[in-house]
């Protein structure tokens, strides 16, 4: 039987029989995560609003920057975040590293700057619409920004679902600062990495699949959400 | 207003969500372990730490890097106990005073693996030196780890006793991949290349290919576990009774024989020999 068919009927195998290490692991991934995106939008929407609407010095060089960090690499993260919280490091003493605790604060450096650039460039295009009306009105820039960030909300939930698509998927910076641990760390991406080390690609596959259907149903019911939120309070 | 009501709602979710069971954690009495990867992935900690944990209610969390990368966590700081294959690396982490003491805990042996057209002719051999030597004339495929691990030690020395100077015989034949045993496993699989892999890890290790076991049984491919207590007047913070009784067991009857029981299709994976 071929890798693949093996790793569906592997995947589908594991899902029906709720298998309960499974279901330990894609909790705890969707708890980091989820956790992550929550904490990453209560700072990244602020932050991307503030860039779009504000008038203060070197908005440009930070909108330029903004956007760069879109790209920061999970495992250079991962480092930085675990020699902060390592004993040896400033952080140590609070005994963070190897929790999932780390895990969440190295996902929230890595997807702020995603959040808060899309949804600067979602405020921006708004604020371009509707900055002489606002003005009219007699906003205040904070006020402003704060008006349209709820204007965009619709909008503004795509760029959270893309840090959270990137947040489930990365693997490299779990993987330093949690460690797999067996039971306590170990989430969908690293469980996959190990199960590639064990040479069994079959189950490695499966458990990417499942990753892949979870990310899938995650969004199916965001949009499910918007379109109602949508139609509701349109 | 909604959008009020709504992010409250939102937070609370995720109050909820981080306050779940893995946040809480499973134990609240535990060790770290950093270890490596031939522990871990062949299975053998999935067999004992059950048995440990049992008896005296010590979670251990068991951290798998190279055994390079394993001491020097522990040289951080961010281990409690170290359970490596390097004795020469052992040594040196124990006279740099991050150590308090090492013991010896079991033994497998590493082999030699290739591919079973065997394009060196070195099948069967016992002699690894022999087989080093006639796969580097021969120019056959070699990966090698690269990762400062025990494995990557040991294969190092066996080049040296070979008379191989790798620095100026390297060339394409070979393929430094700076990876752990299972990743580097695979690369010679789908290189067909040959590697020098431990005995644990290759009989767990699933993604044979057309590799097999060329040769083995060389008093020279002897590989030793040593377990060893992070230094507490380093690391306050180590957590001293509980990583010592974790090393007690290991090198107890009762652990020595769980170590004994660990077995694949029959086939024992470690020999304990801890020293009475």
């Amino acid at each position: 039987m071929s890798t693949l068919s093996e790793s569906f009927l592997t995947a589908g195998g594991l899902v029906l029989a709720g298998d309960p290490q499974l279901l330990n692991i894609v909790s705890l991934s969707l708890q980091v995560s989820l956790t992550a995106v929550f904490l990453a939008s209560c700072i990244g929407l602020p932050i991307g609003a503030a860039v779009a609407v504000g008038r203060f010095p070197g908005r440009k060089p930070l909108t330029v920057i903004l956007n760069g960090l879109m790209g920061l690499p999970p495992v250079v993260i991962g480092l930085l975040v675990y020699l902060l919280l390592s004993r040896a490091g400033p952080l140590g003493s609070f005994g963070l590293l190897f929790t999932p605790t780390a895990m969440v604060i190295a996902q929230v450096v890595l997807i702020t700057p995603i959040v808060a650039a899309l949804s600067r460039q979602i405020v921006a295009d708004a604020w371009r619409d509707y900055e002489e009306q606002l003005r009219s009105l007699g906003a205040s820039t904070p006020r402003a920004a704060f008006t349209l960030l709820v204007d965009t909300r619709f909008s503004l939930s795509t760029a959270v679902l893309a840090g959270l698509g990137r947040a489930v998927a990365e693997v490299g910076a779990v993987m330093i600062v949690g460690g797999n641990i067996d039971g306590v760390t170990r989430v969908m991406t690293t469980s996959i990495a190990l199960e590639t080390s064990k040479g069994d690609l079959p189950l490695a596959l499966a458990l990417g699949f499942i990753l892949i259907a979870i990310v899938l149903l995650l969004n199916a019911l965001a949009h499910a959400v918007r379109e109602w939120a949508v139609r509701r309070y349109g | 207003m909604d959008l009020i009501r709504r992010s409250f709602i939102a937070s609370a979710v995720a109050a909820a969500l981080a306050m779940g069971s893995p946040f809480a954690g499973a134990a609240d009495r535990f060790i770290t372990v950093s270890s490596t990867t031939s522990t871990e992935q062949s299975g053998l900690f999935k067999h004992l730490l059950p048995a440990f944990q049992a008896k005296t209610g010590i979670e251990v969390r068991v951290v798998a890097l190279g055994t390079g990368q394993a001491l020097d966590m522990a040289r951080r700081g961010d281990a409690d106990v170290v359970f490596v294959h390097d004795k020469v690396a052992e040594e040196k982490f124990i006279a740099e005073g991050f150590g308090v003491k090492r013991q010896e805990v079991m033994y497998n042996d590493f082999i030699l693996i290739g591919p079973k057209s065997d394009p060196a002719k070195v099948g069967g051999g016992k002699d690894i030196t022999e087989a080093l030597k006639t796969i580097q004339a021969a120019q056959a495929p070699f990966v090698s780890r690269g990762d400062k691990s025990g494995t990557h030690a040991a294969e190092l020395r066996l080049w040296k006793a070979a008379g191989v100077d790798l620095d100026a015989a390297k060339g394409a034949w070979y393929r430094d991949t700076g990876s752990g045993m299972g990743p580097a496993l695979n690369t010679a699989a789908s290189m067909n290349a040959y590697i020098l892999a431990d005995r644990g890890t290759w009989l767990s290790f699933k993604n044979r290919a057309d590799l097999t076991v060329s040769v083995e049984g060389d008093k020279r491919l002897f590989n030793q576990y040593g377990v060893i207590l992070v230094n507490p007047d380093k690391h306050p913070h180590v957590k001293k009774a509980d990583g010592q009784a974790f090393i007690e067991w290991v090198v107890s009857a009762d652990g020595q024989a769980a170590i004994a029981d660990y077995k694949i299709d029959g086939q024992q994976l470690f020999f304990p020999n801890a020293v009475k």
